[in-house]
């Protein structure tokens, strides 16, 4: 199979490789930013003393766990033209992704935050810290710190996650792969081209991770 | 308009139900081949032979840093290639065993690692042999750590099988896919897709985090 590998087609195609892999950084980016931010929130309210805030953000949190990334994706692509909203491919992807992985980051943070002592937070009600102010410099820079690994990890199935917005044909690194199967019917050279680009950013975000272990900043506080 | 669409939901129930017996079927098979691999490959990453420990951890990261759509792709397009012969249940089932494998190899060895060294050496002292130190000292106590990461990876698998349907195996997702087509309610028909797999999904995530809370409290007894 592998004796009449086509590079050639390979490189002809790296224009659309090259444009493709930045469209993947750039849509798990912003993906990752929105679901860091829904995650801090879910977290917040899903830890708050009040019911009408803890039961719906865990509904959302325990809806999102039970269920495939795919099955949302189409339920939002599907769903919310028949609802009239009309929006364009990629913001439906980057939604889907951004509350799926939302959903995963609340799960992360709660644990950090859980994990710091009750001691501390006492300590800040005791020194006439508001909510915010003791979320903003006690509880989130520590809880945020311990969790910088599980976070990346996250970060990883983000990444691979958003290789399923090609079924929603998103151009993306997959949907490269794609292409180049359906154009030239070289699935060898369309897909392990694809793998490769995917293995550089798993590398990156793996080495970035191991480095992040060694380097206390990461541990005490932002 | 609604009540037509969900009436006319209700009776393709029977199809649905014939996506969820594909989805087990999938994921049942796969779930199976899966711990039997990743439990012998977890081993064998947790022993001493270095080369053997090698290629595993190269194919543990091959595994972990690509798409699983992108790896089904390859099984899929590229295997006929080489001479192999594949219909789209087969090489669901392959992609989806491998994924598993690979993962549950991780957290084998990982579990195995964290069984104190002392209990080795004791096992050695008394004259046991490699097998039974494995069967007898080092497996069971390594349970504790394995076994609710172990059911949070078959949540995790069963999910990841509805991205099987990209190849044209139908599952429930499928289903749902050729269904909205037929009826353009996406909430509705998602729902319903969302629905049945929380209903496989979540009681696994409840035992996962039941035996979670249950192994910690027996740690600390010990």
């Amino acid at each position: 199979m592998l004796e009449n590998f086509n590079f050639r087609v390979i490189w002809e195609y790296m224009p659309l490789y090259g444009q493709c892999f930045f469209a993947t950084l750039w849509l798990s980016a912003l993906s990752l930013l929105g679901a860091v931010l829904v995650g801090i929130l879910a977290c917040g309210m899903r830890l708050s003393q009040s019911r009408l805030l803890s039961w719906p953000a865990g509904i959302y949190i325990e809806s999102i766990r039970s269920t495939p990334l795919l099955a949302q994706l189409y339920f939002f692509y599907f769903g919310l033209p028949s609802l009239g909203i009309m929006l364009p491919e990629w913001v439906t992807g980057v939604f889907a992704l951004t509350l799926n992985s939302g959903a995963y980051y609340a799960e992360i943070i709660r644990s950090g935050i859980q994990a710091i002592h009750f001691g501390q937070i006492e300590a800040g009600i005791s020194s006439g810290l508001s909510y915010f102010q003791r979320m903003r410099y006690i509880v989130l820079p520590q809880a945020l710190g311990m969790t910088v690994r599980p976070m990346l990890g996250q970060a990883i199935v983000l990444v691979k996650d958003s290789s399923l917005l090609s079924l929603i044909s998103i151009m993306e690194l997959t949907r490269a792969g794609q292409l180049l199967t359906s154009e030239r019917f070289m699935p060898a050279e369309g897909f392990l081209t694809t793998a490769a680009f995917y293995l550089v950013i798993y590398y990156l975000l793996k080495a970035f991770s191991n480095w992040s272990e060694k380097r206390l900043i990461f541990k005490e506080a932002f | 308009m609604w009540s037509f669409y969900f009436h006319e939901l209700m009776r393709s129930l029977p199809f649905f139900m014939k996506g969820v017996w594909m989805t087990v079927a999938v994921a049942g098979l796969s779930l199976i081949a899966g711990t039997v691999v990743g439990f012998i490959c977890g081993i064998i990453r947790a022993g001493r032979n270095k080369i053997l420990r090698a290629v595993i951890g190269v194919w543990v990261d091959i595994v972990r840093g690509t798409p699983f759509l992108v790896q089904i792709f390859i099984i899929f397009f590229i295997l006929p290639g080489a001479g192999i012969e594949l219909d789209a249940f087969s090489a669901a089932v392959i992609a989806l065993s491998n994924l598993t494998a690979s993962f549950i190899c991780e957290i084998v060895a990982g579990g195995i690692l964290s069984v104190p060294k002392g209990q080795r050496e004791a096992a050695t002292a008394s004259g046991l042999s490699q097998y039974h130190q494995l069967r007898f000292i080092v497996l069971p106590q390594a349970m504790r750590t394995i076994l609710p990461p172990l059911v949070g990876q078959y949540v995790l698998s069963i999910k990841d099988s509805s991205v099987v349907s990209a190849i044209g195996v139908v599952d429930i997702t499928r289903v749902g896919w050729f269904t909205v087509q037929r009826i353009p309610e996406g909430i509705m028909v998602f729902g319903l897709v969302g629905l049945l797999y929380f209903a496989i999904c979540y009681p696994l995530i409840n035992l996962s985090g039941y035996l979670e809370r249950r192994m910690t409290v027996m740690t600390i007894r010990l």
